[in-house]
């Protein structure tokens, strides 16, 4: 059997390859319940996290043609990303709506994986992701909060007070 | 062709970098430390994105801009992307950035003093073929200065991302040259804590790869996560 390749930051210089249109899931003209996705990264002492490359995939709605269900984002002078793509339905019961977000910046030598999960969904209660964290305010920093009707906010810690919870896949 | 779902396997020991690597500044306020969660693989982390040149464009060759040769050593990057089970992968996406020859990235916030080359951009994509198979030309990248230590350079290297066939093969890495002197003392490098993970990172110079009166070639294979012969339950 051979062994995967070993991971390598992705350094301060990655925009080489950035198109920022990737941002927006919707661009090739997807149709549905358009949303927008906004956060700010910082680091262990608060400092925002500016050259950082945020990354999402969500399986529902399902990748089409018009549909890439991939995104890519840079964290910018605040440390902010934003998205724009349509809400993950409960088509993958028993979890709940969710999207896989990837971090890669410069001092991270693998990518961190988390998720964001979306305020007030009934199946966080019974998500088999969320479920695993024990205590609450773990689990709080995985939903995004709506900040207003079509529009949701997470804030991810990358290290100390209220770290975001990462995953091992 | 069905969807594949079965789940990767686990990360074989010592194969990958610890975010917490001391020896590399970067790290020191950035990596998490708290133990991560091992979480069941679901449809999310067993299916991934799909890349077609038909809609993201291939740019095989980063040696030329306009027309214009860029300055430096020409040369070319061939090699197979697989699993660990060897299968290949096709028709994967391989994102491709560097330095230019003088070992000056032509980004703004690149500020060593060395050249920038109005006709080397730096950034590219290709795709692997039916069997795996990639290749790309472009310059030799140069060695460059960064702020982690007195004195510290990196390595001639090249970046590349891959997508693979679900999120959770995703990689971003670099490609080092061989017998670079710099690697010895490249944190970054020796993050990777086995020896034979760290020199699977160092392209082979290849004579068949090598185009007669025109440009050396380099040989680098990427291997991405196998996966488990039985699939996930959990959608
Ligand atoms: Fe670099």
């Amino acid at each position: 059997m051979l062994v995967a390749t070993a991971s390598q930051t992705i350094g301060p210089y990655w925009h080489l390859i950035e198109d920022v249109t990737w941002a927006d899931l919707t661009r090739f003209g997807a149709k549905g319940n358009r949303i927008v996705l906004t956060g700010t990264v910082t680091d262990g002492a608060g400092t925002p996290v500016t050259d950082a490359a945020i990354e999402i995939w969500q399986t529902s709605p399902a990748a089409s043609d018009i549909f890439p269900a991939f995104g890519r984002c840079r964290t910018d002078g605040t440390g902010s990303f934003r998205f724009t793509t349509l809400k993950p339905g409960p088509g993958n019961a028993p979890q709940a709506p969710h999207v896989a977000i990837s971090i890669f910046a410069r001092g991270l030598l693998k990518a961190l994986m988390t998720r964001l999960y979306f305020q007030d969904e009934p199946l966080n209660e019974t998500d088999p992701v969320l479920s695993m964290i024990e205590d609450a305010a773990r689990r709080r920093t995985l939903i995004a909060q709506k900040v207003s009707a079509a529009a949701w906010h997470l804030d991810i810690r990358l290290q100390g007070e209220n770290e975001t919870v990462f995953m091992d896949i | 062709m069905p969807t594949e779902t079965a789940p990767f396997r686990p990360i074989e020991a010592g194969s990958q970098p610890a975010n917490d690597t001391p020896s590399y500044g970067s790290t020191h306020l950035r990596h998490p430390t708290r133990l991560a969660l091992r979480i069941p693989q679901t449809v999310t982390e067993t299916t991934g994105p799909r890349f077609t040149p038909a809609r993201f464009s291939s740019t095989p060759d980063l040696s030329m801009t306009n027309g214009k040769q860029a300055l430096g050593e020409r040369i070319i990057v061939r090699g197979r992307v697989a699993d660990e089970d060897n299968r290949p992968v096709p028709h994967t996406m391989i994102e491709i950035w560097q330095a230019n020859a003088a070992g000056r990235y032509d980004h703004p916030d690149d500020r060593h003093d060395a050249p920038v080359d109005p006709h080397f951009r730096g950034g590219g994509r290709v795709f692997s073929d039916a069997d795996g198979w990639y290749q790309f030309v472009t310059i030799k990248p140069g060695a460059y200065p960064w702020h982690n230590h007195r004195n510290a350079w990196r390595p001639n290297h090249i970046h590349y991302s891959l997508f693979g066939t679900g999120f959770g093969q995703r990689i971003i890495t670099q490609m080092y040259f061989p017998g670079d002197p710099l690697l010895a003392l490249d944190p970054i490098y020796h993050s990777v804590p086995g020896q034979a993970a760290r020199e699977r990172l160092i392209a082979a110079f290849d004579i068949d790869i090598t185009a007669p009166d025109w440009a050396l070639g380099y040989r680098f294979d990427f291997i991405l996560r196998g996966r488990n012969a039985t699939p996930t339950e959990q959608g």
